[in-house]
């Protein structure tokens, strides 16, 4: 067995710059995106209440899920400042646990709602939505007819999404190694999941292949503390 | 014990004996005897002298009486369910030919559930099972009436149930039916082992102190020596490597000379080579078999057939042939490889020739030069008798959790009667109440800090305190759950093609790890069933090969196997290097390569730690010779990397093997050394263990792989419910978040402690580097050189042949990333 040692590099923590309908975005190592002009923040899929959900089915899953998303959430804020943060859809994981996913972060959701805007975008999670500080939408459009939408869509529009939970396994010398990532498109910017115990599906899965042509679309995996850019053709 | 033994054997029984030509033997006397005294016995006996007879003996002589005994009299329990059956079989033979009045029947987890239920309400008088399958049974309702009459419980292949969470939570099931059972005695069945006190405790309830159960042990003088040797090889022994490629030759001319010659290697890749280059020299047409884990049921039920029926010359297997049962004629056993420790040798030796009256016979095939001073050791040792094996082991709370959690199944528990009786399984005979208590809390509702679950509870008190299983869904999903063994992901291997681009699968082969199958891209050839396979693609859960002439498969480099070196034999090798005149016993070539370390640097003393410091291409080495096995060796490399990068001397990677470890790095090591006189010292001090061991373990891969292991013993997760079967694929992705979330907001949850605790001692050798640190203060020799040492080159030879291994996983995929993006050139820009 043999060991290559960690080696700190700064430069990678850097977020990753594109461009999507005339919009600079920044991706960053979190798992978000940023629109710096329109300063705004978007995250999907934060199924809170995951935990909860499966404890209900006899799974005991650690009840700190929920926390531990608004938390990284609430960093995000800090550091970006937002005027409006846009969460993508499936924000719960289960529709009738609603209140109660949200009982154990009711002050970090406060938080939030204190320090931007928040627009809540449904999802088939959570296709309902009340109750919550903010505005409820099914989807947003900004300047230059970018759509923000929980599902991809075949219309033609340009759109940031989520819903898919997109991960790549990439071989390496250390074995072939997983990770959550964002996949960019010509006009479709594709969001990882937020949440702390959501999973990822393959971007070689027909659902997210089939979305991206492999000239031009590229990934970025979510390293520990940066990310890692590669044409989506090395992983699907 | 004075009775004669014809007075312990009823007419009917000596007389089938004496139709037989057989007389009975003194273990099997001994066994009748402690039945007579309702005493729980350990029998140690070699292979071959009778073992399961003897312990079924004072079954049948009971049911033989005058008073037909009905409902449960004997509970046989065997790690391989193969083995039950088999036992079944052949217990029908006497049965039969006595005319004696018994049901037996086996029950496992291929038994239809129709069976199974009809077991639970008229049971068989002998009852043939596994681990698992009592833990079902003990939690069925019916637990109590069924177990009543219980007079024997059986324990098979102890030696190998004992040492590992099966082990545990069969000891577990035995203090249930011990309570269930008051009447109830039980033997334990064993190889040889090196502590058969161990033995004897499991097997008796250590409630009221450490009570012993009898020992029965053959005496050795009974078993002929083994005809044990090196097996000569005309070319030249490699410096490294394991694939014995240098003595085809004579392990094929050995096997024409033989009935039937069985090959052990240590890992399946290593059964695929030798069974692929055997098959390449058979020009004499023998039959030659491969028997692995990894191959289709269907395929090894073939193999055994035959090598039961005499029609095979040779089969290459791996360890799935250590247990268990005569499978036929074995007249020679060659093992190659080292054999990792005396005991594991002892039971491989034990497969060739069954009778105690004809000397076993086996050569071993050393695959470099460190295996040739291994297997040198191992042959002294196996000549002592000497046995290395461990056998005791603190319980695992993962498997407790389940245990608990099928009590409450079975019907509503006093906690405080449930903790004395787990206090008398021998594993858990240390455990605290405050533990205990912690566990039930986990099974009940996940015992989080944070009380979120309490309306999901799992287990429910009742007004009188005592636990009772929450519904009726818990209930099924413990059933669908029960057992430890936790498969690592394995694919399913088919023949099939690839035809416009749609892959198509045909027959199944077996099965690999997903692992090996990630790893290999379109187009690769490697070694399967005995076949070159071309590696089409995956679909889904299966892999798409198809057959192809190629001569030179790619076969994936591997550890010397899943054993590390065992301290017994370690220390054995530490002692013959420094002793010259032992060198005489091994071949010149390695004889030659010993006195050349000694003329250049140095051999390290029997209790020394020798360390070498020398430049390579620019690099500096620093090598160690520890000798305490691979998993030790690979914990000492991470943490010793973390201080040489706090040191400031710029460690780049370490490679481990086990008996040595090397490191290079960009600074040079012996220039601290010569200006710091303690820094070596300081750089192997006992407190790696604190901080720097904590800090890797969280990070590391190994902690996430026994964290999933414990979370689907333990029930966290749910390893199969109907209507919502999840792909072992999945799971390993979900048990890694969690892991996480686990360890960042409560990190001494028990489940957290169980997985610690299982990599420190399963996947870390811990243990032995503590002891190996202790051993070495102020002992370390160090020697600067200009150049590599011959002892240090086998090691610097694997360098690049293993992945890279650790917390470098992220860096990896950066590295990778900007490789490919460099390849890619201008084609791809960033914006």
């Amino acid at each position: 067995m043999r060991q290559a040692a960690s080696r700190n590099d700064d430069r990678r923590a850097v977020p990753a710059r594109i461009q999507l309908a005339g919009h600079d975005v920044l991706l960053l190592p979190a798992g978000a995106a940023f629109l710096p002009e329109e300063r705004l923040l978007v995250v999907a899929d934060l199924h809170l209440g995951k935990g909860l959900a499966y404890a209900s089915g006899g799974q005991m899953l650690p009840p700190y899920d929920s926390l531990d998303t608004m938390r990284r959430l609430l960093a995000l804020i800090y550091h970006w400042q937002p005027e409006r943060l846009v969460l993508l859809g499936d924000s719960f994981h289960r529709q009738t646990l609603m209140q109660a996913s949200l009982a154990p972060v009711a002050a970090e959701l406060e938080e939030l709602a204190r320090l931007a805007s928040l627009v809540w975008i449904t999802g088939n999670h959570d296709p309902v939505l009340s109750g919550l500080p903010g505005e409820v939408a099914g989807e947003i459009e900004l300047p230059g007819a970018l759509r923000l939408r929980h599902e991809p869509a075949a219309d033609g529009q340009a759109e940031i999404v989520g819903h898919l939970h997109p991960a790549a396994r990439l071989p390496t010398k250390a074995g072939r190694q997983r990770r959550r990532c964002f996949v960019a498109g010509e006009a479709r910017l594709l969001l990882p999941a937020f949440g702390a115990l959501t999973g990822g599906l393959c971007v070689s899965d027909p659902a997210i292949a089939g979305l991206f042509p492999k000239r031009g679309s590229r990934v970025f995996l979510m390293l520990g503390d940066g990310l890692a850019e590669l044409p989506i053709s090395a992983v699907a | 014990m004075g009775s004669p033994a014809d007075s312990l054997l009823p007419p009917r029984f000596a007389d089938w004996f004496a139709s037989r030509g057989w007389s009975l033997r003194w273990h099997q006397a001994q066994l009748l005897a402690r039945a007579g005294a309702r005493r729980s016995a350990l029998l140690i006996a070699p292979t071959g002298a009778g073992k399961t007879l003897a312990g079924f003996l004072p079954t049948l002589v009971d049911l033989s009486g005058p008073d037909r005994i009905e409902g449960l009299h004997t509970l046989y329990i065997s790690p391989l369910k193969a083995l039950a059956v088999d036992i079944a079989r052949n217990l029908e033979e006497p049965v039969a030919e006595m005319q004696l009045p018994v049901r037996i029947e086996a029950r496992t987890g291929d038994t239809p559930a129709a069976r199974r239920q009809r077991q639970m309400r008229q049971p068989p008088q002998i009852l043939l099972t596994t681990p698992e399958q009592v833990a079902l049974m003990i939690a069925n309702p019916e637990a109590r009436k069924v177990f009543s009459g219980l007079r024997q419980i059986i324990v098979d292949e102890l030696h190998a149930l004992a040492p590992g969470k099966r082990g545990d939570l069969l000891a577990l099931g035995l203090a249930r039916l011990r309570r269930l059972a008051p009447r109830a005695i039980t033997f334990g069945l064993s190889a040889t082992v090196a502590e058969p006190d161990d033995l004897r405790r499991w097997l008796v309830d250590q409630a009221e102190g450490a009570a012993l159960a009898d020992l029965v042990e053959v005496p050795r003088s009974l078993a002929a020596p083994a005809d044990l040797r090196l097996l000569d090889t005309e070319e030249r022994l490699p410096w490294a490597g394991h694939s014995a490629r240098h003595a085809m030759a004579e392990i094929y001319r050995e096997i024409g000379r033989h009935r039937l010659t069985l090959v052990f290697v240590n890992t399946r890749m290593q059964a695929e080579f030798v069974f692929q280059a055997l098959w390449g020299l058979n020009e004499e047409n023998r039959r030659i078999a491969l028997h692995h884990g990894s191959l289709d049921v269907g395929q090894r039920r073939k193999v055994e057939a035959a090598m039961a029926a005499g029609g095979l010359d040779a089969v290459v297997c791996t360890s799935t042939l250590d247990l268990g049962i005569d499978w036929g004629d074995v007249d020679l056993v060659i093992n190659v490889g080292a054999p990792k420790g005396a005991s594991r040798l002892l039971q491989r030796i034990g497969r060739a020739n069954h009778r105690l009256d004809q000397p076993s016979k086996a050569y071993l095939v050393p695959s470099n030069r460190f295996e040739v001073l291994e297997c040198h050791a191992a042959i002294e040792a196996a000549r002592a008798g000497e046995q290395d094996a461990v056998t005791s082991r603190e319980g695992a709370l993962d498997v407790l959790a389940q245990h608990c959690l099928g009590m409450t199944v079975a019907e509503p528990v006093d906690p405080e009667a449930l903790y004395r009786e787990v206090t008398g399984a021998a594993p858990y005979v240390a455990l605290g109440r405050e533990t205990f208590d912690r566990v039930i809390r986990f099974a009940t509702d996940g015992g989080y800090a944070l009380r979120a679950y309490d309306r999901f509870a799992k287990i429910r008190r009742d007004g009188e305190g005592r636990l009772r299983v929450a519904n009726a869904r818990i209930a099924q999903a413990y059933r669908m759950n029960v057992g430890t063994i936790v498969e690592s992901t394995m694919l399913k291997v088919h023949l099939g093609s690839a035809k416009g681009g749609a892959l198509r699968y045909g027959r199944l082969l077996g099965e690999i790890e997903e692992f090996f199958a990630e790893g290999l891209t379109a187009g690769d050839t490697f070694v399967f069933a005995g076949e070159v396979l071309r590696f089409e693609g995956i679909v889904e859960d299966r892999v798409v090969t198809s057959r192809t002439q190629g001569k030179d498969p790619m076969i994936p480099s591997y550890n010397g196997g899943k054993f590390p070196l065992s301290t017994h034999l370690a220390a054995r090798v530490r002692s013959m290097l420094a002793d010259p005149a032992a060198w005489a016993a091994l071949p010149d070539q390695v004889a030659a390569w010993l006195a050349l370390q000694q003329g250049k640097s140095a051999l390290p003393g029997p209790d020394d730690l020798l360390v070498e410091t020398f430049p390579r291409g620019g690099r500096y080495y620093l090598a160690a010779f520890p000798f305490e096995g691979r998993l030790a060796h690979q914990t000492l490399g991470m943490l010793l990397t973390r201080r040489l990068e706090r040191a400031g001397l710029q460690p780049l990677g370490f490679v481990a093997n086990d008996y040595a470890i090397a490191i290079w790095m960009l600074r040079d090591p012996s220039i601290r050394i010569a200006a710091e006189p303690d820094f070596l010292g300081r750089l192997w001090d006992p407190d790696m263990l604190g901080d720097d061991l904590e800090d890797w373990l969280n990070e590391s891969a190994l902690m996430k792989r026994s964290f999933r292991a414990c979370a689907v013993i333990a029930g966290l997760i749910e390893r199969r419910f109907p209507g919502m079967e999840k792909k072992a694929r999945a799971v390993t992705m979900s048990t890694d978040l969690i892991f996480d979330v686990l360890r960042k907001h409560e990190p001494d949850h028990v489940l957290l402690q169980a997985a610690r605790a299982d990599a420190a001692t399963g996947l870390m050798d811990l243990r032995r580097l503590s002891d190996l640190l202790m051993r070495i203060r102020g002992r370390i020799v160090h020697h600067d050189l200009v150049q590599v040492s011959p002892l240090s080159v086998p090691i610097l030879l694997e360098i690049g042949k293993e992945p890279v291994y650790g917390e470098a996983r992220d860096q990896a995929i950066a590295d990778e990333a900007a490789r490919l993006l460099d390849e890619m050139g201008e084609a791809f820009g960033t914006a």
